[in-house]
């Protein structure tokens, strides 16, 4: 679309993505190590770590699938 | 309630920020690429079918639909579910196979500019015009709404919540235009579902799937079925909505979805921008196909909190008379409180933002697009160049705003406007679907026709809308039953003057002179020639993949019949 040089909307998805399965999964291995006072139910199953990688490999997908290249 | 039920984490905050950023950046970037009109209201005419299509669903995802349909999940059960299979996969199938040839290949820049095409200048001034108000007070009351929601929900002050996300809207779409809204639509498409479906995924871990879900629901709320789609829709009292099947079928399955998903220009704009013929009529099938999943995201929530919230939610008023009771509108942020530990929990309320803001940039980018081609350009100034009205398609996008925002704080003046929001679609969408698809599909359908048709289903709307308004006993008229509730009422009223539209169009026709055959190339089935598929492998056929979906829809009605 638009021609050479566009950027895809699937780079600027995968980028916010990638960047957010960073932050929730590292919140996730910080919440490991330190349980909050009141947890959520099922903590056990540490939601933010699995559900961050979830994240960062859909985002990694389309950040390097959608890279831009030089026109 | 004072109390806020949510508290956000510094994690949180900067996921919610991110979100902001990234879609200001889409808009910043994508100005260097909006330059003609055709590129401003249309995106240029160049979007794939899948962007097309992810754009089309995304548009009608408001963060309101997410709350708004959680909460009828808790209130009515699986009921809810018909607003997003009825009610809208036959309609978009539709739009896909039949319809979208003839907007797309009469190259209109609107749905009133499609009716100026076929029927004339009146029939397309009394549509742009209607669409115009309708879309201006739906988009006032839904930023009302979100900013009402995150008072609740996180503490938010109204005014800054209604200032911040829509001059964030105001922003990407001056700059970018259609192109702009719909790359963001897509992007919010991505955030509404990976921090919506969080919860359904771990409520059905706690609730022990599906049939533990069941088992729980009977338990909690003995004698009362919220679980079956169809069973219960034998009588009006059979089931909690009020609603006999006809109602579902014909009022909601036939005349408001149809006339929602095929004639309301804030959707049908996303499809018009596809690249060619085949993407445009795969757009609405791909749309359709992540319509059907939606209630995933919206209804198994709602369906989950009967099964594992350990208080029972109630309505608005019962609640203002509990102390500390919480009501249904509640429900998704209770469960996202549940599950969703900070990370999550931003992630969470980024998709309710996002929903609010891709339906608000749908209204306007539809709006801008309607009043500078069909009342602008029409009626006021025909003959400025291109760059005059891209100019003001940018300076009504933020007018467009500005009009919604004092239209949120009207409605915060009279919240009673906020119970006539369903109303509007049936006083101008369901009769608009019958100008439209007796334009589309009669050649003998007359330019006058077209326009009393329309004016006609519209006064009779509201007509029987005041009669039920001062004089209630007329309900059993309109709905069929004095026990019909709103749902109900406005399904009936969307029905009656859609046939009132259809029946004057037609009387009308009879004695007034159509146009001849070859004005109507392009505009009427059996007067255009609509390109073949027949060298195109089965698998790439838009008609195929509308089987398949169609196919899948009935399956779903069966297993939760």
């Amino acid at each position: 679309m638009h021609g050479p040089g566009f950027i895809s909307i699937w780079f600027f998805i995968g980028t916010l993505l990638t960047i957010y399965g960073v932050l929730i999964t590292a919140t996730g291995f910080y919440e490991l190590g330190t349980p909050p006072a009141n947890p959520p139910v099922l903590f056990s199953l540490h939601a933010g770590i699995w559900w961050g990688f979830v994240l960062l490999a859909i985002g990694l997908f389309y950040f390097l699938k959608f890279f831009p290249k030089k026109p | 309630m004072n109390q806020k039920l949510l508290t956000l984490s510094p994690v949180d905050l900067v996921v919610i920020g991110l979100y902001f950023v990234m879609v200001l950046g889409i808009g910043i970037y994508l100005k260097r690429y909006t330059k003609t009109g055709e590129d401003f209201f249309l995106a240029g005419r160049d979007m794939t079918s899948w962007i097309a299509g992810l754009s089309f669903v995304a548009a009608n995802l408001g963060s309101l639909e997410l709350m708004g349909w959680a909460a009828s999940a808790y209130q009515y059960g699986i009921l809810a579910t018909h607003w997003y299979w009825i009610g809208a996969i036959p309609a978009m199938l539709f739009l896909g196979i039949v319809m979208m040839p003839f907007y797309y290949i009469s190259r209109t820049h609107s749905v009133p500019g499609y009716l100026k095409l076929r029927f004339g200048e009146s029939a397309r001034a009394l549509s742009a015009i209607t669409f115009g108000f309708m879309t201006i007070l739906m988009s006032g009351i839904n930023m009302y709404s979100m900013a009402l929601v995150m008072k609740i929900v996180l503490g938010w002050d109204i005014h800054f919540s209604i200032w911040v996300s829509s001059i964030t809207v105001a922003a990407y779409v001056f700059l970018g235009g259609l192109l702009s809204a719909i790359f963001n639509e897509v992007l919010q498409f991505f955030l509404i579902w990976l921090g919506a479906i969080v919860v359904s995924i771990l409520g059905l871990v706690e609730a022990g799937g599906w049939s533990g879900m069941v088992r729980r629901i009977h338990a909690n709320f003995p004698g009362q079925d919220y679980t079956h789609l169809w069973a219960g829709l034998g009588s009006f009292t059979a089931n909690p909505m009020g609603i006999h099947w006809t109602g579902i079928v014909l009022g909601l399955g036939f005349v408001i979805s149809f006339g929602y998903w095929t004639t309301d220009f804030l959707v049908v704009q996303r499809v018009l921008s596809a690249k060619d013929l085949r993407s445009a009529k795969m757009a609405p099938i791909i749309g359709s196909a992540f319509k059907m999943a939606v209630p995933f995201i919206v209804i198994l929530p709602g369906l989950l909190g009967l099964a594992v919230l350990p208080e029972h939610l109630v309505g608005e008023s019962q609640a203002a008379a509990m102390h500390g009771a919480h009501t249904y509108n509640e429900v998704l942020p209770m469960m996202l409180a549940r599950y969703c530990g900070p990370g999550l929990l931003g992630l969470g309320i980024t998709a309710l933002i996002a929903g609010f803001m891709s339906g608000m940039a749908g209204n306007v980018s539809a709006f801008a697009t309607v009043w500078t081609y069909d009342i602008y350009r029409a009626l006021i100034r025909p003959r400025a160049s291109d760059s005059h009205y891209v100019a003001m398609g940018r300076w009504c996008t933020l007018l467009g705003v500005l009009v919604s925002i004092a239209t949120a704080y009207v409605v915060m003046q009279f919240l009673s406007i906020m119970d006539y929001v369903q109303a509007l679609f049936s006083f101008f969408i369901a009769p608009l679907f019958g100008t439209v698809i007796l334009g589309m599909l009669w050649k003998r359908a007359t330019p006058a026709a077209g326009f009393w048709g329309l004016l006609a289903g519209t006064v009779s709307s509201i007509s029987m809308f005041l009669w039920v308004h001062f004089d209630p006993s007329a309900l059993r008229y309109i709905a069929l039953s004095p026990n019909a509730q709103n749902m109900a009422e406005n399904m009936y009223r969307a029905l009656w003057s859609w046939i009132i539209c259809v029946v004057v169009t037609v009387v009308v026709s009879m004695f007034t002179r159509p146009k001849p055959v070859a004005e109507l190339k392009g505009l009427v089935y059996g007067a255009t020639d609509i390109p073949s598929e027949g060298s195109i492998p089965l698998v790439h056929r838009p008609i195929f993949w509308a089987g398949v979906v169609f196919v899948v829809f009935v399956v779903l009605n069966i297993i939760f019949w």
